[in-house]
């Protein structure tokens, strides 16, 4: 029998926008341990997968457009690379694009890492009328090169095996010629130099000066410095440039001789034709409103809302049902009230905005995977830099929509600290869809004939509120220039099912993991704490318990907003948990009056102006746990954390306190 | 010999030198903006501003702050 072997560790590298997520995804499937979020790959994504008679574990890398980091995402990338821990590159090649994707692979090849090249979407270059040679480009780059198509699973089989293979063999890239012979020969003299084994791509960085001679001997810097002296350079191919260009030139010599057409090509430029609309001087800013508005309809407004109700009437009868047999069984009257009015009252009331949340997410998904992001995030950039910030910010903003805790996560994408700073602190004002249950309740109890009205306002001072701060922090403490903007803008491209499929799965994941755990523990404690009394005895009014005693000494706080009971004061509380909390502990804490419905006891708690004091509150106080534990990440220091809580409270607290006391006086007035 | 952000919409022209220090250099050298390489000047966004270039066979956005440290050879269209 055979040795057991051990799992091979692959690395999936490539360039953004080359379709290396969905093969990761196509090669894992469903053994995907953690989740990404679209186009922008937070996490190492980790999966498994057995091929050729070995078990594999791939982790998927951030793309990169080079093996020089830009952004924390891409060093990310750059540092599990050189880490020494992968058996094996897998470069993810966009056929459609060989020049510039074989760029990287050209410095990967030097990193002395087994590696194989996926050239992905090949059957897109065949459709252009152009075939190219694998074989050549695999003799030339001196590794395995296998054509496949990820979105289609065509040979993936063949790739894994070479793949395998090459990594059980430990089998370095093959010596290439990238170089000239005077730079060939500068660069042997630099590995010489180093002594201690290096590999290519390091000596290629000393000799260049991307990597700093320091750490070497004295007398292997003299050496190197003299062996730059040899390099011919001129005043446009200077040092820094001689490299990349003769890189870039061996790949425009290879990529013609590789690439042959086989037939006049049909309906090329697609995307440029597309762009002249959607990206277009007269219609790229209306056709940017409409489609956000379009994605802020469906989930909000009719479609979402109308699967929401359906829902709700399912959860409502289930817990009817529920009510009458344990009514009937004889159970105890506690434990009957803990599963109706607690756990299924509470979870229940969060667990209706499923729909809507699955619609968020599967059409930002598409926005990303089609190439549209990118478009606005060019057209915004012009609006943003005026805030202090590069267009690439927009992604983050807009996912802050979704949920804030990936949205602060992919602030990652961003170069500079300065802006990701200024994105984690205003994301959280782009009001994320855990609070649009607060929202919905509030207004459905007091705003029931504007509630559109109503719902655009609270969205629109947000985003108001957010840009004020912006302009605040840009000149104060975060001042200086906006980062440079070179972005790519990827072709136009039909999103696949099973990309799609997997990233909405995975935000639908998370919340259900959210309902069956922090919200189940809070609505389960509110319950808890609204059934008992300090004395441990059974409260049969909710205003002798233990939490009517807790909320009393918070309450006073919020008499200025106009929500100073001390229920409107617990479950604001509860919504520090997860925002949805703020409904779930409403649900438990207003008894159902002889109407049964919640509603109907908001309407006697509050008034329109308290109401919608409340809902300024809920916009804009500080996140729930997770969103702070993702923000402490990515600020990295504690001073900026408390900094960003405490403006958060301090505005939403002078903000509803503002709008209340206004209101009143208005209404005196008139 | 001319600005890259001086070039009209729709026309192109061969890299002659890159401008510019340290890390954003470097970005638009791996980018593949190299001397003799061919770009076209695609079009502006609709505020103006960043500019969208074609290089290498796919598209490439700079603000034309960037733009401006790459001088070109304006080409003639035939």
């Amino acid at each position: 029998m055979k040795k057991k072997e051990r799992t091979l560790k692959f690395a999936l590298a490539g360039n953004p926008n080359c379709g290396k997520t969905t093969l990761f995804n196509r090669i894992t499937g469903s053994s995907q341990s953690v989740g990404n979020w679209p186009g922008v790959t937070v996490e190492r994504k980790a999966g498994t997968a057995r091929a050729a008679g070995a078990l594999i574990s791939v982790v998927d890398l951030p793309g990169i457009y080079s093996l020089a980091p830009y952004s924390p995402e891409e060093k990310v990338a750059h540092d599990y690379l050189l880490s020494g821990e992968p058996d094996l590159i897998l470069d993810v090649v966009d056929a459609t694009n060989l020049e510039r994707n074989l760029y990287l692979t050209t410095q990967l090849s030097e990193l002395g890492i087994p590696m194989a090249v996926a050239l992905n979407m090949a059957d897109e270059v065949e459709k252009r009328g152009e075939t190219i040679d694998c074989a050549l480009l695999s003799r030339k780059l001196g590794v395995p090169v296998v054509s496949v198509s990820a979105s289609r699973g065509t040979g993936v089989g063949l790739l894994l095996k070479a793949a395998v293979e090459t990594a059980r063999e430990k089998a370095s890239p093959l010596p290439a010629r990238f170089y000239s012979p005077a730079l060939e020969q500068a660069i042997r003299g630099t590995e010489e130099a180093v002594r201690t084994p290096c590999t290519r791509w390091r000596a290629v960085g000393l000799l260049e000066g991307s990597e700093p001679l320091s750490g070497l001997a004295p007398q292997a810097r003299r050496k190197i410095e003299a062996l730059r002296k040899t390099i011919p350079v001129t005043e446009a191919l200077d040092l820094d440039m001689i490299v990349a260009d003769q890189r870039y030139r061996f790949l425009g010599a290879l990529c013609r001789s590789a690439v042959r057409k086989t037939r006049v090509s049909s309906g090329g430029g697609y995307s440029e034709k597309i762009d002249r609309v959607l990206a277009g001087r007269f219609l790229g800013l209306p056709l940017f409103f409409l489609f956000m508005l379009g994605v802020f309809w469906v989930t909000f407004g009719a479609p979402g809302s109308f699967l929401g109700d359906w829902l709700n009437g399912r959860v409502l009868a289930f817990s009817r049902f529920l009510d009458g047999v344990l009514r009937s069984s004889g159970t105890q009257d506690w434990a009957r009230s803990l599963a109706v009015d607690g756990i299924l009252g509470g979870v229940g009331a969060v667990f209706v905005f499923l729909p809507q949340i699955v619609l968020l997410f599967a059409m930002l998904s598409f926005l990303e995977d089609s190439g549209y992001m990118a478009r606005a995030v060019f057209m915004m950039d012009r609006l943003l830099r005026k805030i202090g910030l590069s267009g690439r910010a927009f992604v983050p903003l807009l996912m802050g929509f979704g949920c804030t805790v990936p949205a602060v996560m992919s602030t990652r994408i961003l170069e500079r600290e300065k802006d990701r700073r200024l994105t984690v602190l205003i994301v959280p004002f782009m009001s994320c869809s855990a609070k649009m249950p607060v929202y919905s309740l509030i207004i459905s109890a007091l705003f029931a004939g504007h509630r559109a009205l109503t719902v655009f306002s609270v969205y629109a001072l947000g985003i108001v509120l957010g840009v004020l701060s912006a302009l605040l922090f840009k000149n104060t403490i975060l001042q200086g220039e906006p980062a440079p903007f070179v972005m790519e803008l990827p072709p136009y491209r039909v999103p696949t099912f099973q990309n799609l499929r997997l990233h909405v799965w995975q935000r639908l994941k998370d919340f259900l993991q959210k309902a069956g755990t922090v919200l189940l523990f809070a609505t389960v404690a509110v319950w808890f704490l609204q059934y008992f009394t300090p004395s441990m005895g059974h409260a049969s009014d909710p205003s002798q318990s233990i939490l009517a005693a807790a909320g009393k000494r918070i309450a006073p706080v919020f008499t200025l907003c106009g929500f100073g009971e001390w229920r409107q004061a617990v479950s604001l509380v509860t919504g520090l948990v997860a925002k949805e909390s703020v409904v779930s502990t409403m649900r438990v804490l207003y008894p159902a009056g002889v109407s049964g419905s919640l509603a109907e006891a908001l309407k006697a708690a509050f008034t329109p102006d308290s109401a919608y004091a409340f809902l300024i509150f809920v916009l804009l106080y500080t996140p729930c746990v997770a969103a702070l534990s993702a923000i402490r990440r990515e600020m990295g220091s504690l001073k900026w954390t408390a900094l960003t809580v405490g403006y958060q409270m301090g505005l939403a607290w002078f903000a509803s306190a503002f709008f209340y006391q206004w209101a009143t006086l208005l209404r005196h007035i008139f | 010999m001319i600005r890259l952000s001086e070039l009209p919409y729709g026309q192109s022209g061969v890299v002659v030198r890159i401008g510019g220090a340290g890390a954003l250099r470097r970005r638009i050298i791996d980018m593949g903006l190299t001397p003799g390489t061919a770009v076209r000047m695609g079009r502006a966004a609709p505020l103006g501003d960043p500019v969208q270039i074609a290089v290498r066979g796919y598209e490439l956005s700079i603000r034309k702050s960037e733009a401006r440290e790459i001088l070109v050879e304006e080409r003639k269209e035939r």
